[in-house]
C-alpha cells in the first residue's frame, strides 16, 4: 500500500468512502508518523489511544453510511485550542498542567464533523512569536531543514510542521499577525486566516482579542476550504462572532477568473526586497494574467506603519488577557509566597518565558497613565487608516496578491533574530496589516528558493469573501505545481 | 519618549513580574529600542481620525436572562493549585 | 434652608461630599455569564467557566441588565446614552478572576440626571447625578477561616452592578442620608435593585472634603469605601470632615487617601498604602463591541415606567389631602403605598393614613410581619375606618375591633355585628344611663354644682363604662353637661 499519509484530506475521504483502507488503518499510519517524527518536536501532547477510539467510531459510520464532513480524518490541534479533558498548555510553563473541562467551539465543530484528534501541536508560547522558538517545550524543526535545523515559522510552527511531515492530514492554527500564513509559507503548506468573526474564539487561549482568528493549515487549497467549512460559523458564546452563513467553500474552487481584478500593492515592494521573493511575486501575477485576470498596481499608503501599530495593540491586549494567569485558579503556582503579590510575581516570573514577559510589559506600558493617548489611542487611529486603505483599494480590485514573507525559513537560534527582537518583528511586515483590517488571507506555496526552501504567496480578500480567495488560490496552485515533501 | 529605571520597575510591578536588579538596565534599553521604533507612528497626523474599536462594525448582541451555566464546582476547582473547603486558597490577605 | 456649618474655635467650615453607589442588579443570571445570581448558596456553585476566568472564555451581555440600567436611568431623570462602550479596568486581586474588571469608563450607558430630596426642615434639595454605568461585581474573600490563608468564593463574581456617581452636591450628612434613602426607595420601586445595604447589594463609597464656610474652592478629598449603612455614611461624613478641619487648623495639608470607615469607633483610618499607586490602564473591551440602543427600545422602557415615589407622594398630597410628611412615609416603600391606596379607596384617606402609620405598622412590627403577610387586608382596614367615619363605632371600640381583625383576619362589619359593638347613639338610651349614674352618685353631683366642673369627665367615664364603651362619647359628653347644668 502506498503511503496513505501523503494523501490530502479530500483524497483521503474518497478513499475511505471507497473502502480502500479503514479509518483505523489511516489513524494508525498517522500515529506511526507522529511517533517516528518526535525529533521534529511538533507535538506537545500525543493522544494515540483516544484517536484510535475515535477512528473506530468513524469506521462504524462508514459502515452504516452515516458519513460526516470529515469522518475519520486525523487532525493535529494547535495547543492553543482548549480540548476537553486533554491537556492544553499554550506552550507555556504556566499552563503545563492545565486540563480544560470544556471544548473550544472550533474543535467541537471538527469533532461534530467526525474528525480524529491525534494530539496537541507545539507553538510559540501564547502564540507570541514568528519562529516557534519561544515554546516552553522547545523549538520545532522545519521538515525542509537540511544541514542546519531551520525554524518552521510561527506561532503555528507545530501545525505547519505536522502537515508538511505528514504527521497529520491537516491541522488547526491561529493567526494574530501572520501565525498561520508565515509557518505555512516556511513549510510549503497552505493556510488561511479567515475574516475576523468568521470562526469563534470561544475556548481559544486569547492573545490579542481584536486580532486573533482560527484557521486551518493543510496540504492544499481544497483541504483548507473543507476544513474552514467545518471550523467556521456563528457562535453566540463569542460576542465578536458574525452571524453570516458559512458558504460551501469547496464549490468556490471551480470557475474561471476572467476579468477578476488583482491588486499588487506598491508599498510591498520596498528597496531591498529579496529578489527571489519579488520574482516569484511577479511570476504569480503572470499566472493570473494568463488566465484572464487583470493585474494592476494599487496603493496601501499606510503599510509602513502597520508593524508599529500591531506592536502597540497586540501587546496591550495581551498584557490584559494574560493577567488571569496568576497561580490561583489553575496552572502553575510558585512556592514560597509570603503574600498575594509575591504569589503573583513569583508565579508569573517563573511561569512565563522571556518573549511573553517582554510583550506583557510593553503592553502594560503603552496602556499606562499618561501614555494611553500617545500609544494606544494613536495606534487605534492608525488602525483605522490601515483598514480604510484596504477598503479604498477594494473599490479598485477584487483581491490583493502579495508575498507572504520577505524571507524563507532561517536557522533555529539565529543570532540576529535573538539579539534584536525587532528583527523578528519585521518578518511580519506583509501579514500584520491583514489582521489589523480584519480581512481574510491565504498563503500557498509558490515555489522553492535557490537554497531549496519553500516560498509562499498571499491572497488577501474582501471581508467575508474567502470564496474569491479560494477560487484564485486554486488556480495559482495548479499553475505553481509546487511539490510537497 | 525614553523610559528610566523607575518606570521599568513600576511597569514590572503593574504586570506582577520581577526584573532582577542586574537586568533592569538591559530591559530598559530593550524597551527604549522598541518604543523608538513604535514612535514612527507620530509621523502621521491623526487628529481627525476615529479610532477603530470594532473591526466588524457590529452592534453588541444581548442574551436572554436565563440561568444556563454554573453548578459545576468540581470542574471549576479541578485545576486549582490549592483548593480547600470548596474555596480557592491564597496566602492570607490583610486589608 | 438650614446650613450645616462646623464651627471651631478657629473658624467656620462647610463640607463637600460626593457619593458613588454600587447597586447589584436584580436579574436571574449574571451580567456577562449565564450563572445564577442567587445569594447565599454553597461556595463556588454559581460559577461558570467564564466567571472563573478560565483560558479562552468570553463575556456575553445579559439583556435584562441593560433593561434594568435603562429603567434606573429613567428613574434618576437621567439621559440614556444610545452609544456606550465597555472597558477593562486592570488590577490584580484574588477576587477578580480575570484580574481585570469589565466596566464602562469613557462611554457609560447613563449620563447626567438628578434626584430631589426632602429635608427635615421642609426644604427640597436637588442632587445632581454625574453618570451611571454597568459593570461586574467581584467575588468574595474570606479571611477568618485560617491564620495563614484567605479563601475565595466566586459566586458573586460577575453579578451585574450599576454604579451611580453623584455630583459633589452634598453639604451635610443629612442630605447624604436622605439621598440614600430616596435612591433606595426608587430602586425598590423599579425592582432594579433590592437596596439591602446590610447584605451588600447596595454599597456606598463616600468622598469627603471641607472648605472654609462660604468659599467655593474644592480641596483635597478622601474616599471611604464600602460604607454599608445610611447611618454609617452620615457618621463617616461628620467624623471625616472633623478630621480634615483638624488637619487644616493645625497648619497641615490633607492628603488624598483611601480610608476605611470603622463602624465601631465611627472613625476612619488610612488603608495600607501600596508601593506603587493603582494604574488601571483602562482600554475598550475588545471582546464586546459597542452597545447601541435604539430610540424604539428606550421609548419602550419609558412606556413601562411606573409612578415613582415623588410623583406618587405629590398625588397623595394633592388628591387625598395627606400632609407631605405622611405621604413621604407611606411612599417610601411601594408595597406600603399600594396597600394604602387600596385601603383609602372610597374612604377618608387621612384617617386611613393615620391608622396605617400608628396601629397598623405597630401590629406588623409586633408580629414581625412584612406588609405582604398582613392579616388585615387593605379593604378591611378601609372598612374599619368607614365604620368610624359613619359613627357606627367609636374610635376606642375601633381599636378593639382592629385587634380582633389582626388575630382573625375577619372583616370589621362582621366583628362588630357578632360582638354587638355598635356604638349606641340612641339619645334616650344614653340618657337613661346618665340618669342612672347621676342618681347613684348624689355627692359628686353636689360637688359639681358646688364648682368642681371637671367632675363632668368622671360622669362621662362612668357612663361609657356602663355602656361597655358603646355609647357615642360626643353624645355622652353633651348630655352629661346638659343634665348636670340643669
Amino acid at each position: 500500500m502506498s503511503d496513505i499519509t501523503k494523501l490530502t484530506v479530500h483524497e483521503t475521504l474518497k478513499a475511505l468512502k471507497n473502502k480502500e483502507f479503514s479509518a483505523v488503518e489511516l489513524t494508525e499510519a498517522y500515529i506511526k508518523n507522529m511517533e517516528n517524527g518526535r525529533h521534529y518536536n511538533a507535538y506537545i501532547t500525543e493522544c494515540a489511544d483516544k484517536a484510535r477510539e475515535q477512528a473506530k467510531v468513524a469506521d462504524k459510520n462508514y459502515q452504516s453510511g452515516n458519513i460526516r464532513l470529515l469522518e475519520g480524518i486525523p487532525l493535529g490541534i494547535k495547543d492553543l485550542f482548549c480540548t476537553k479533558d486533554i491537556r492544553t498548555t499554550a506552550a507555556s510553563h504556566i499552563l503545563d498542567n492545565f486540563v480544560p473541562p470544556y471544548e473550544s467551539t472550533v474543535t467541537q465543530n471538527l469533532l461534530n464533523d467526525g474528525a480524529v484528534f491525534l494530539g496537541k501541536l507545539n507553538l510559540d508560547e501564547f502564540a507570541m512569536g514568528g519562529s516557534n522558538e519561544t515554546s516552553y517545550f522547545g523549538p520545532v524543526i522545519n521538515p525542509w531543514s537540511k544541514d542546519k535545523d531551520l525554524v518552521p515559522g510561527g506561532s503555528s510552527g507545530g501545525s505547519a510542521t505536522a502537515v508538511a511531515a505528514n504527521m497529520c492530514a491537516a491541522s488547526t492554527g491561529t493567526d494574530t499577525g501572520g501565525s498561520i500564513r508565515e509557518p505555512a509559507a516556511f513549510c510549503g503548506c497552505t493556510g488561511i486566516k479567515p475574516t475576523y468573526g468568521r470562526c469563534s474564539r470561544y475556548g481559544i487561549v486569547a492573545f490579542a482579542s481584536s486580532l486573533d482568528q482560527a484557521g486551518p493549515i493543510a496540504k492544499d487549497v481544497e483541504d483548507c476550504a473543507l476544513l474552514l467549512k467545518s471550523m467556521a460559523g456563528f457562535d453566540e458564546k463569542d460576542s465578536t462572532s458574525c452571524e453570516i452563513a458559512v458558504p460551501d467553500y469547496v464549490s468556490s474552487l471551480t470557475g474561471d477568473i476572467k476579468g477578476l481584478v488583482v491588486g499588487m500593492p506598491k508599498e510591498y515592494r520596498p528597496e531591498g526586497l529579496n529578489p527571489e521573493v519579488a520574482s516569484y511575486w511577479d511570476k504569480a501575477a503572470e499566472y493570473l494574467r494568463a488566465r484572464g485576470a487583470i493585474v494592476k498596481e494599487i496603493s496601501l499608503p499606510h503599510t509602513k506603519y502597520a508593524l508599529a501599530t500591531y506592536y502597540v495593540l497586540a501587546p496591550a491586549e495581551a498584557s490584559s488577557n494574560l493577567a488571569r494567569y496568576d497561580g490561583i485558579r489553575y496552572g502553575f503556582r510558585a512556592q514560597g509566597n509570603g503574600n498575594l503579590d509575591e504569589l503573583y510575581i513569583n508565579t508569573r516570573t517563573l511561569g512565563f518565558g522571556k518573549e511573553v514577559k517582554r510583550r506583557i510589559m510593553i503592553g502594560t506600558y503603552v496602556l499606562s497613565a499618561g501614555y494611553y493617548d500617545a500609544y494606544y489611542l494613536k495606534a487605534q487611529k492608525m488602525r483605522r487608516l490601515i483598514h480604510d486603505d484596504f477598503m479604498k483599494a477594494f473599490k479598485q480590485c477584487d483581491i490583493i496578491l502579495t508575498p507572504t514573507s520577505p524571507i524563507t525559513a532561517f536557522p533555529i537560534g539565529d543570532e540576529s533574530m535573538l539579539n534584536n527582537p525587532i528583527n523578528m518583528y519585521l518578518n511580519d511586515v506583509f501579514t500584520v496589516s491583514v489582521n489589523l483590517a480584519g480581512l481574510p488571507a491565504l498563503s500557498l506555496p509558490i515555489g522553492l528558493s535557490s537554497d531549496g526552501l519553500p516560498l509562499g504567496m498571499q491572497l488577501i480578500g474582501k471581508p467575508f469573501d474567502e470564496e474569491t480567495i479560494f477560487k484564485v488560490a486554486a488556480k495559482l496552485e495548479i499553475d505553481a505545481k509546487f511539490e510537497r515533501k | 519618549m525614553a523610559i528610566d529605571n523607575e518606570t521599568v520597575k513600576r511597569v514590572a510591578f503593574l504586570s506582577r513580574l520581577k526584573v532582577d536588579d542586574d537586568k533592569i538596565d538591559a530591559t530598559k534599553e530593550e524597551f527604549n529600542k522598541i518604543l523608538l521604533w513604535i514612535e514612527e507612528l507620530n509621523e502621521i497626523n491623526t487628529d481627525n481620525v476615529e479610532p477603530l474599536i470594532s473591526v466588524n462594525d457590529v452592534n453588541l448582541r444581548v442574551r436572554d436572562d436565563e440561568v444556563t451555566a454554573g453548578n459545576c464546582r468540581k470542574e471549576i476547582l479541578q485545576n486549582a493549585p490549592s483548593a480547600e473547603y470548596d474555596y480557592f486558597a491564597v496566602p492570607k490577605v490583610v486589608e | 434652608m438650614a446650613e450645616y456649618i462646623i464651627e471651631t474655635a478657629k473658624g467656620k467650615w462647610e463640607v463637600v461630599v460626593g457619593l458613588e453607589i454600587h447597586c447589584q442588579i436584580i436579574s436571574k443570571s449574571k451580567i456577562f455569564s449565564g450563572a445564577s445570581t442567587e445569594f447565599g448558596d454553597e461556595p463556588n456553585t454559581n460559577v461558570s467557566f467564564v466567571d472563573a476566568g478560565m483560558p479562552g472564555m468570553l463575556p456575553t451581555l445579559n439583556k435584562e441588565c441593560v433593561h434594568q440600567a435603562v429603567k434606573t436611568g429613567l428613574g434618576l431623570n437621567a439621559k440614556i446614552n444610545k452609544y456606550s462602550e465597555f472597558s477593562r479596568k486592570n488590577y490584580f486581586y484574588a477576587d477578580m478572576p480575570t484580574d481585570y474588571q469589565i466596566t464602562q469608563f469613557r462611554y457609560p450607558i447613563v449620563g447626567e440626571g438628578s434626584i430631589s430630596v426632602d429635608l427635615s426642615d421642609g426644604s427640597v434639595k436637588t442632587i445632581g447625578i454625574e453618570r451611571m454605568h454597568i459593570e461586574q461585581d467581584a467575588g468574595k474573600s474570606i479571611h477568618d477561616l485560617s491564620p495563614t490563608k484567605s479563601f475565595i468564593d466566586l459566586n458573586r463574581a460577575g453579578v451585574g452592578l450599576m454604579e451611580i456617581v453623584t455630583k459633589p452636591d452634598f453639604r451635610s450628612p443629612e442630605e447624604a442620608g436622605a439621598f440614600l434613602r430616596k435612591l433606595r426607595s426608587i430602586l425598590r420601586y423599579l425592582g432594579t435593585c433590592d437596596g439591602n445595604m446590610d447584605e451588600g447589594s447596595m454599597r456606598c463609597d463616600v468622598n469627603v472634603s471641607v472648605r472654609p464656610y462660604g468659599s467655593s474652592e474644592f480641596r483635597t478629598r478622601c474616599e471611604m469605601k464600602n460604607v454599608n449603612s445610611v447611618k454609617f455614611v452620615m457618621q463617616a461624613i461628620e467624623n471625616e470632615a472633623k478630621r480634615h478641619i483638624e488637619v487644616y487648623e493645625n497648619g497641615g495639608q490633607v492628603e488624598q487617601e483611601t480610608r476605611q470607615f470603622d463602624p465601631n469607633t465611627g472613625l476612619t483610618k488610612v488603608m495600607r498604602k501600596k508601593e506603587f499607586a493603582h494604574d488601571y490602564r483602562y482600554f475598550p473591551e475588545p471582546d464586546l463591541p459597542p452597545l447601541i440602543l435604539s430610540d424604539e427600545y428606550i421609548n419602550s422602557v419609558k412606556a413601562e415606567m411606573i409612578e415613582l415615589p415623588d410623583a406618587k407622594k405629590q398625588r397623595f398630597v394633592e388628591t387625598m389631602g395627606l400632609t407631605a410628611y405622611d405621604a413621604s412615609v407611606l411612599c417610601e416603600n411601594k408595597e406600603n403605598a399600594d396597600f394604602f391606596e387600596k385601603a383609602a379607596a372610597g374612604h377618608d384617606a387621612k384617617k386611613v393614613a393615620n391608622w396605617m402609620m400608628s396601629d397598623f405598622f405597630a401590629m406588623l412590627n409586633k408580629k414581625h410581619l412584612d406588609i405582604s403577610q398582613s392579616p388585615v387586608s387593605p379593604e378591611n382596614l378601609g372598612a374599619l375606618v368607614e365604620l368610624i367615619t359613619k359613627e357606627v363605632i367609636s374610635g376606642k371600640i375601633a381599636k378593639d375591633v382592629f385587634e380582633i381583625m389582626s388575630e382573625t383576619g375577619e372583616n370589621p362589619e362582621k366583628i362588630v355585628e357578632e360582638k354587638g359593638l355598635k356604638q349606641v347613639t340612641d339619645t334616650s338610651a344614653i340618657e337613661a344611663i346618665i340618669n342612672q349614674v347621676i342618681a347613684d352618685n348624689p355627692d359628686n353631683v353636689a360637688a359639681y354644682k358646688a364648682g368642681k366642673t371637671n367632675l363632668a369627665g368622671w360622669f362621662v367615664g362612668q357612663t361609657l363604662k356602663l355602656s361597655q364603651g358603646k355609647a357615642n362619647p360626643q353624645i355622652v359628653n353633651k348630655l352629661v353637661k346638659e343634665k348636670l347644668d340643669n
